[in-house]
């Protein structure tokens, strides 16, 4: 079976899957308090393009984590500040963080790099690497096992644990804190929290930096992990996927980690079948599984999983009546 | 606490006042609250009553005045200084969260740490203490969605006294209620006294300030018009001050003279978006000259009905005939063509399908009539002057108040935007009158004037059929009375059968035995 090994494939999903559970999770924590994140996508290039620009400046990797999780928060900032305070539109508000970070991303590479938008390619000192785990060499001889431990469960950068360990910690979060259910039911209901005395305005600001957090880390992943460096419009559109497996796991943690982990193996398979070609066909036609996470959300919704319930009160600003 | 605290007012305002813009909801309000005492605040709508409680509460900051809690000055500016203080209130809507058990709801705000897991294990055993000492069980793992009504109340109450409420005002409390939960709400607020709490019960209902304060304060355009012992007044000198003037007593109607069935229905059913039935097999005939009541808790099937009947809605199954032919099943059938068929329409909710909030009086008073060529230029286009003109006969016709028929729909009162839509179909000379809710949301003055309207309806002729979730209201107007529960019809009774307690069970969906 050579040319269809399983575990690469695996570790790949669990590569592409990461950004996608971050922002997913980012999503989550907006929507929970009521309000609804399309940024996921500005917030991310905008995090690619600062922890690029710092590694490579820098070339310390965490500082550039850190530049990534910064420039999030200031577009979060905006957001809370657009839907929050001022009650506007929330999805104007986040298309309009992602128009302005497609094109501020782009200009300031070209004005402080001059490289064609592009930040000049990180070294390997200024990258997430792979994390080699030990006794990796002991068990290279176990057949099966051996390379799982070495390829599949190690072998993965410091940021994809992390995003695994954030499944179970927002679960925690949500059901079992305090924060947690003030949150949920600020999303569901905000007059009763309002009612029981508690600000509505400084849970959406916490859902919101919440998100622009894990937006920060997924951003700087796509950058300094999974790639060496900031491209033009590097996201790609996994903000908006991130959005179609948040809604497909039902505003859930775990089972977004499941959305996040199907897609990103129809996205593995994908870059598997790049020109394989098939008997009477040619060319495998690989849009046709980059379309399946599409596909598969509006398949799902439409009812397989019956329909998808958001937060009562997300989308909806909070106005004491009269 | 000094021996002059323990005889200090559980709550005293001294000279609130509060303005929303142009409108002055309180005007230099005092009000003294006994504790230990249930007391009463009535007014109509609008008279200033929610306003006060929501600025005693910290929902709003009052723009002068002081408030003594216990005899100290308080501060309260928002929810969490007035829980501080012991002050709960019971929303008209409830804030539950729908989605959360009734011990999430009842935490929230009160977790007592940032971990739920031990603060959960207290509020539980505190919950059935609480249960057993007020009769107010309910289960905690239960979700709110799940619960009726009168459940989902008894939750807001526990969630009160579990956050250690010393004062607990009651919005409008029984509005959502049958007879029956609203004595078993009344058991409650007597046992809260009897345990020396505080109760501030606001209604526009005089029947329910007489059967259960101690005292009442009477509330006029923003201001306190009076305060009397309760056991020293009556529902006729409170209505007098409620309203300052006599309440005409209701004229006894003359027997109805029935005309031909003009509107009938059979095994009429009709299923919701979600596929869930409303409206089981429902059969009803309504004749001319008569005034069919059709009675029930809110949410029992009644709107769906009435949305069948007017054309709003496709039923699923069953007939409706109006004036003699069959109508649905039928090609036609959709509201405008009912409405050529002389059914006029009066919608339960008018800010959804009523009017337009946004368009002027005038055009708010030809809407579903827009077609025809009375309000048309030569050329066919709409003429502004002659709806004008139109709007300004209607609202004078009507008694709509500002009688301006270009100022928008939206800026007048509950009352004159219901005489604006109910003149609108009266107008059109119509066989079959529906009216949904017909005073909801609007002050006894407006009250009598579209009951009168109503049944001059009924004396010529018309058949009308009102749906309400006020028994009053039903009992004032209705020849005949079917009760809706879950989407059947329970029982029929008529106006002189009818009584508050036999309505009651019948809402309740316990079937009639004495009958």
């Amino acid at each position: 079976m050579e040319g269809f090994d399983l575990i690469p494939i695996l570790a790949a999903t669990l590569r592409v899957a990461t950004p996608l559970l971050l922002a997913a999770l980012a999503g989550l924590f907006s929507e929970r308090s009521g309000i609804i994140d399309v940024g996921l996508e500005g917030k991310m290039l905008v995090a690619a393009f600062a922890a690029a620009a710092a590694a490579s400046v820098s070339g310390n990797v965490f500082l550039g984590l850190l530049a990534g999780i910064g420039a999030s928060c200031l577009l979060g900032l905006v957001h809370a500040y657009a839907c929050v305070t001022l009650r506007g539109s929330q999805v104007v508000s986040g298309m309009a963080i992602n128009i302005v970070a497609s094109g501020l991303t782009a200009t300031l590479a070209l004005a402080w790099f001059s490289m064609g938008g592009q930040t000049p390619p990180l070294p390997a000192s200024a990258r997430f690497l792979p994390i080699t785990l030990p006794g990796s060499e002991a068990l290279a001889g176990v057949p099966v096992l051996g390379r799982v431990y070495a390829a599949l469960i190690g072998g993965q950068t410091a940021l994809v644990y992390l995003a695994l360990l954030l499944v179970p910690l927002s679960a925690w979060v949500l059901y079992r804190s305090r924060f947690g259910l003030r949150l949920r039911a600020c999303g569901e209901h905000p007059a009763a929290i309002d009612t029981a005395g508690i600000s509505v305005a400084r849970l959406r600001y916490a859902g919101v930096l919440i998100a622009s957090v894990l937006c920060g880390v997924a951003g700087a992943y796509i950058a300094t992990a999974q790639g060496a460096g900031f491209q033009r419009d590097m996201i790609a559109g996994r903000g908006y996927i991130a959005l179609a497996a948040m809604i497909l796991g039902g505003w859930r943690p775990w089972p977004i980690l499941l959305a996040c982990l199907a897609f990103g193996l129809l996205d593995a398979v994908a870059i598997r079948l790049q020109g394989v070609v098939l008997p009477g066909i040619g060319a495998f036609p690989v849009q046709a599984i980059q379309a399946l996470p599409y596909l598969l959300t509006v398949v799902l919704l439409a009812g397989f999983v019956g329909r998808a319930i958001p937060p009562k009160a997300s989308g909806t600003p909070y106005v004491k009546e009269r | 606490m000094a021996a002059s605290d323990a005889a200090a007012p559980a709550i005293e305002l001294v000279g609130i006042d509060k303005r929303f813009g142009a409108v002055h909801a309180n005007r230099a309000v005092d009000l003294v609250v006994r504790r230990g005492h249930i007391h009463g605040i009535i007014g109509e709508n609008g008279a200033g009553k929610s306003t006060l409680m929501a600025i005693l509460h910290g929902f709003y900051q009052a723009d002068a005045g002081t408030i003594r809690v216990n005899g100290h000055e308080a501060t309260i500016r928002d929810s969490r200084d007035a829980i501080r203080l012991g002050i709960e209130m019971v929303h008209q809507h409830f804030m539950l969260v729908e989605r959360f058990t009734v011990l999430e709801n009842v935490m929230l705000g009160a977790e007592g740490g940032a971990r739920l897991a031990p603060g959960a294990a207290r509020a539980r055993a505190e919950l059935s203490r609480l249960g057993e000492a007020y009769g107010l069980t309910v289960d905690p793992d239960a979700r709110i969605e799940d619960l009726p009504v009168g459940a989902q109340q008894r939750v807001e109450i526990l969630k009160a006294l579990y956050r250690g409420a010393e004062v607990l005002i009651l919005d409008e409390p029984t509005g959502v209620l049958t007879p029956q939960e609203a004595d078993d709400l009344f058991r409650v607020l007597r046992a809260l006294r009897d345990q020396g709490r505080t109760v501030l019960l606001i209604t526009h209902k005089l029947r329910e300030i007489m059967a259960i304060t101690d005292r009442v304060s009477v509330m006029r355009a923003g201001q306190m018009v009076a305060h009397r012992n309760t056991a020293e007044t009556s529902i006729a000198e409170l209505g007098e001050l409620m309203i300052g003037r006599r309440l005409s007593a209701p004229a006894p109607r003359p027997a109805p003279r029935l005309g031909e069935t003009l509107l009938e229905a059979r095994g009429l059913s009709l299923r919701d978006a979600a596929g869930v039935e409303r409206v089981k097999g429902v059969d009803l005939a309504l004749r001319g000259g008569e005034i069919l009541g059709i009675a029930g808790v809110a949410g029992n099937g009644q709107g769906e009905l009435l949305e069948a009947l007017a054309g709003m809605r496709t039923p699923s199954a069953g007939e409706i005939r109006l004036n003699g032919r069959t109508v649905f099943p039928g090609r036609d059938f959709n509201a405008a063509s009912l409405r050529r068929q002389r059914l006029g329409h009066v919608p339960e909710d008018r800010l959804r399908s009523g009017l337009v909030r946004t368009a002027r009086a005038a055009e708010t008073a030809i809407l579903g009539y827009q077609h025809d060529p009375a309000y048309r230029t030569g050329l066919g286009l709409l003429s502004h002057d002659k709806i004008l003109a139109h709007g300004a006969r209607l609202m004078r016709d009507y008694d709509v108040r500002p009688a301006d028929p270009s100022l928008r729909s939206s800026l007048f009162s509950g009352g004159n935007q219901q005489k604006l839509i109910l003149g609108r179909e009266i107008e059109r000379d119509p066989a079959v009158l529906l009216v949904g809710q017909p005073t909801r949301g609007v002050d006894i003055g407006g009250i009598d004037a579209i009951h009168q309207r109503l049944l001059a309806c009924r004396a010529a002729g018309k058949a009308v059929l009102v749906v309400s979730v006020e028994l009053d209201e039903i009992l004032a107007l209705a020849d005949r009375i079917l009760v809706m529960f879950d989407g059947r019809i329970m029982g029929e009774l008529t106006a002189a059968e009818a009584t508050e307690q036999r309505l009651g069970l019948l809402m309740a969906g316990v079937q009639d035995v004495a009958a």
